[in-house]
């Protein structure tokens, strides 16, 4: 498996070379890039339709439902009422029932998928007696919904992306851009929660590959989890043009602007606005819920934070800790602004949301996971980790929402994508493999004690006692890896720079 | 070029093991009455006597395949009952659709589907390496299969595996061992049987030659194994034995299913039914029959206006004599190479030509058809657009919204794979010395001149590009445009336009394969 390809360049080559050695992927790439692509978003779209085949959030489980139905009650609100009142509790939208708690454009975007659903499908939108509503073709609807906003959005953001990525960097072989194409477009955690699970995160993170100043603005409303890397960046940027003063405004304008623009409903008075935020922020709700692998909750079970402090005071701890953590990657940032010392950024600051803020969802590992998958080439086998213990950390959820058998599907499908027949990207780092030390012996052992965990956590029942134990071990072993690969990868986005200011090597540790 | 086979094994392993989490994922899809009357057989099996196997009728879905079948399901039915035992309780089990029932039923499919890969690392663990991953892809991935067996509920993929195993030890000279193969093989599915002559005198005139005696000697070797199969597999049955084949030939069912399958069968019907309509307007009375072939269930007469009735006996005469061309030329020049191609065809007769032929039949000389088209371009051409066109004929057999996207982006998904496929296998880099798969068609001049076969590009004729863009104007016709202008009058006319169109590639593809055949 190890004898292929070792730094081959010539195009034409490739081909015979790779076939030679055994490589039985060098036909798909044989007609180029861009019909590669498309044959893999084909795939895509056959993986992510299979697996909304299955159960959603919530299926059949009134009252509340799950997150199905809070993206159908959205879709709702939206369509039947005025703008100005989609965050404002009254007779008619009650917000304890499922309220809006994003940012406008999502409820834009919940308007059209709205006015879809009701072109097709009405009684699934009327107001009020639609609460609940599970149909045939109503799951079918929503489950449109998602496919084609990822068909209209996420596909074509992957392709710019890559496009923008490969151009400027100029390196890397056909294959290997293929494999990342591959990479971004399948990734097992982030199909599962969308098209299983019910969530249209894709949209929020899709923005995020349009490395322009203008997306910023949108992906600030949306996930604030990569604001401080798109603001350390942009000014690190500015900072070095002729009139960093003068950019700095005109950044500011174009920002300022867009949010006037999404927010304009909100804007006539200050209550408008206000409301909205406090929808945005719940800060009623508790540092954290359930058992997700970030600091505050994991830490919990050797401190009671919520009965220690009052939330105010933990309002202001998780802040100031989250800040601490990104304050690193942002000072790189500011000081020596790369494309790919961004995306690390975004990595960066995105992690140390998950880990430190307030109010964390499990499915929030996703926004990390994102700009990991982007960087992906870079460091292979730590990406798989990362993708293993997010898929992993997101197990109590999945079994919660029955879809044990999409997550060992895709499971099972990323492990054989990831390890092709012939080694393909991962072989043509293997040469340089890492030597037996007790990191990577602790690495494995962690890895088989998560597969084990897998089982037993499906098959034993906990003691009477503790009956959460293993959704805290699971949280435990997510937690520890992620707070190891948070240094990772900051260590990294600080090294990029090395050369640069080989002064700073001190401060990469936070 | 050869690898070692360890190799080999492996990567075709990745390949099924894509294609199994695909299927994994496919379990919750479309509840068909296939599942239904397999889970049926699980239950008769296990709660019943063997004796009364062939004479129950708990249930609609009596079982209607061989003994081995039947030995299949009975093997099976001893998990099912660990799993769950309410699954193999004859009574309380009827139209049981828990869980535990559909995962049981779904992975044994995928479990079985082995057999495929097995045989298909048979055939191509001895090709180059190109031709290997274009048959992989054929096979394997074939997305045909995914329909009929992983969606639709048949174990398609573990019997082709069988045909595929014989296939290959027929290839390999080892004549007894293929023979076996095929006899078990029609003791698991006996519609398999159109290849028999096909078997027969290959095996005859390959296997029972040298001198009178030895001849003769070997007749009786293979005679004897081949009773030897069916004595264990019909001889337990030994006194219900009528019963037995009277559920397997239920003749009574007519001459198309309620689907039409795009086969002669179609066009005949048509052809009848326009000369009834000429002759009406022409002022000629003529009886009209009572049944009518678009109200879906058809009954035992065939009610043919103008045109000749046709028989189960007519129908088998036919396939016969389309057969003949192609067991003259087996019996003048019975060579191993060659073998794939000729069971193909059988079955394209067979299909083109039988009584009551399902859809689903196509499968049948698709996936055999696919050892031949890595051979040469022309064949990958023709192989191309024929299983296009088969899978596009089996999508009414998925009719909710629900499996819509997924069969359209199989297909697609499909066609693009094989055409990165071949044209990889096929493209004008290729060095000239070409290993022909123990085919000895090279004649003539060495290099350029005599390219036609092996070399040169694969591309798509204007033919097959009107072909497919045919195929997006039926589906488009069918799925919005007739909804639209006609709503809800004529709602079997989209479904005879995919037979018919799907037919003519059909046709098309039995001439070719037969000119094909005559032209070796």
């Amino acid at each position: 498996m190890d004898r292929n390809n070792r730094g081959k360049v010539g195009k034409d080559n490739v081909e015979l070379d790779n076939n030679k050695n055994g490589d039985v992927c060098w036909w798909l790439l044989h007609k180029g890039l861009a019909s590669f692509f498309l044959c893999i978003s084909m795939f895509g779209l056959l993986v992510r339709w299979t697996v909304s085949l299955h159960s959603y959030s919530g299926a059949g489980n009134p009252p509340k439902f799950g997150d199905y139905e809070a993206q159908r009650h959205w879709m709702e609100i939206t369509v039947n009422l005025p703008a100005q009142d989609w965050y404002i509790n009254s007779t008619k939208n009650d917000l304890s029932y499922w309220g809006l708690d994003y940012p406008p454009l999502t409820a834009y975007q919940s308007y059209i998928h709205g006015l879809f659903l009701r072109f097709f499908d009405p009684e699934s939108v009327t107001l009020f007696t639609s609460r609940g509503y599970e149909s045939y073709t109503g799951k079918l609807l929503m489950r449109f919904t998602v496919l084609s906003s990822d068909l209209l959005i996420f596909f074509p953001s992957v392709l710019y992306f890559i496009h923008a990525y490969y151009d400027v960097h100029s390196r890397g072989r056909k294959a290997d851009v293929a494999w990342h194409i591959l990479l971004i477009l399948i990734n097992p955690c982030l199909v599962l929660i969308d098209h299983g699970h019910f969530q249209v995160i894709k949209l929020n993170s899709a923005l995020l590959f349009k490395l322009s100043p203008l997306s910023f603005c949108f992906v600030n409303l949306m996930s604030t989890y990569f604001a401080p890397a798109f603001f350390s960046h942009l000014l690190g940027k500015c900072l070095r043009r002729k009139h960093p003063l003068l950019e700095i405004s005109k950044l500011g304008l174009v920002v300022l602007g867009t949010f006037a623009m999404v927010w304009w409903p909100y804007l006539h008075s200050r209550d408008a606005a206000l409301q909205v935020l406090s929808r945005l922020a719940p800060f009623e709700r508790g540092i954290y819920e359930d058992y997700v692998a970030n600091f505050w909750c994991t830490s919990s079970v050797l401190i009671k934070w919520k009965r220690l402090f009052p939330t105010q005071s933990l309002r202001l701890f998780s802040m100031v800790a989250t800040i601490l953590a990104c304050l690193p990657s942002m000072i790189q940032q500011i000081l020596a602004p790369s494309s790919k010392g961004f995306l690390y950024g975004l990595l960066n600051s995105s992690l140390s949301f998950y880990l430190f803020s307030f109010q964390v969802h499990e499915k929030s590992i996703l926004l990390p996971l994102l700009p990991a998958t982007l960087l992906a080439m870079e460091w292979p086998r730590p990406f798989k980790l990362l993708t293993h213990y997010a898929l992993f950390s997101m197990f109590p959820l999945v079994c919660r929402d029955n879809l044990i058998l999409p997550y060992i599907a895709l499971y099972a499908l990323c492990i054989f994508l990831y390890h092709p027949p012939g080694g393909r990207w991962d072989g043509a780092k293997r040469h340089h493999s890492t030597p037996l030390t007790l990191v990577s012996v602790l690495l494995t052992l962690a890895y088989l004690g998560s597969l084990v965990l897998h089982i037993v956590y499906l098959t034993v029942r906990p003691p009477e006692r503790y009956p959460f134990l293993f959704e805290a071990l699971i949280m435990l072993l997510s937690f520890s890896h992620f707070v190891l690969f948070a240094f990772h990868t900051n260590t990294k986005q600080w090294m990029l720079s090395g050369h640069l200011i080989g002064s700073d090597k001190g401060k990469k540790q936070h | 070029m050869l690898q070692n086979h360890p190799e080999i094994c492996r990567h075709l392993l990745w390949f099924f093991g894509v294609a199994a989490c695909v299927k994994l994922l496919l379990i919750p899809s479309y509840h068909s009455t296939d599942f239904e009357v397999h889970r049926h057989w699980l239950a008769l099996t296990r709660s019943l006597p063997l004796s009364q196997w062939y004479s129950d009728e708990t249930s609609p879905w009596t079982l209607d395949y061989p003994p081995f079948f039947a030995y299949f399901e009975y093997f099976l039915s001893f998990f099912a009952r660990l799993v769950d035992p309410q699954i193999v309780d004859v009574h309380q089990g009827l139209n049981y659709e828990a869980d535990t029932v559909v995962y049981f039923q779904r992975i044994s499919v995928i479990v079985s589907d082995l057999c495929l890969v097995y045989g298909i690392y048979r055939l191509t663990r001895k090709l180059e390496a190109k031709k290997r991953v274009a048959m992989w892809i054929l096979v394997i991935w074939s997305p045909a299969l995914v329909i009929v067996d992983h969606m639709h509920f048949q174990y398609n993929g573990f019997l082709l595996g069988l045909l595929m195993l014989s296939i290959s030890y027929l290839q390999d000279g080892r004549d007894v061992m293929g023979g076996f193969l095929f006899a078990v093989l029609l003791c698991f599915k006996h519609l398999f049987a159109v290849a028999g002559p096909v078997y027969f005198v290959y095996l005859l005139r390959h296997y029972c030659r040298g001198g009178l005696l030895k001849g003769l000697g070997r007749l009786a070797a293979m005679g004897t194994v081949v009773v030897a199969v069916f004595a264990a597999a019909f001889g337990p049955f030994f006194y219900h034995i009528q019963q037995v084949i009277s559920r397997m030939f239920p003749f009574g069912r007519g001459l198309c299913h309620a689907y039409w399958a795009p086969n002669f069968w179609v066009f005949y019907i048509i052809l009848d039914k326009g000369l009834a309509f000429l002759l009406k307007k022409f002022g000629i009375d003529i009886p009209t029959p009572a049944a009518s072939f678009t109200g879906g269930l058809v009954g035992d007469s065939s009610p043919f206006a103008v045109l000749p009735q046709v028989t189960p006996l007519s129908t088998l005469i036919m396939v016969l004599l389309a057969l003949s061309p192609c067991l003259v030329k087996i019996w003048k020049n019975p060579h191993p190479g060659s073998v794939a191609r000729w069971i193909s065809y059988a079955y394209t007769c067979g299909f083109l030509f039988g009584w009551h032929v399902h859809e689903k039949a196509s499968l049948h000389f698709v996936i055999p058809l696919a050892i031949v088209a890595v051979q040469s371009l022309e064949d990958a051409q023709h192989y191309f657009l024929l299983s296009i066109a088969t899978c596009y004929s089996l999508f009414p057999l998925l009719y909710e919204a629900q499996e819509y996207p997924i069969k359209v982006v199989l297909l697609l998904l499909h066609s693009m794979l094989m055409w990165f496929g071949f044209s990889a296998k096929f493209s004008k880099v290729k060095p000239p010395t070409i290993s022909d798969n123990k085919k000895t068609r090279k004649k003539g001049s060495s290099s350029s001149s005599s390219r036609s076969g092996e070399e040169g590009e694969f591309v798509i004729g204007w033919g097959g590009k009107c072909y497919i863009i045919g195929i997006v104007i039926v589906e488009t016709w069918g799925q919005l445009l007739h909804p639209y202008f006609l709503g809800d009058k004529l709602p079997f006319a989209p479904l005879l336009l995919i037979s018919i169109y799907c037919g003519v590639e059909v046709v098309y593809s039995w001439v070719w394969q037969l000119k094909r055949i005559m032209a070796d």
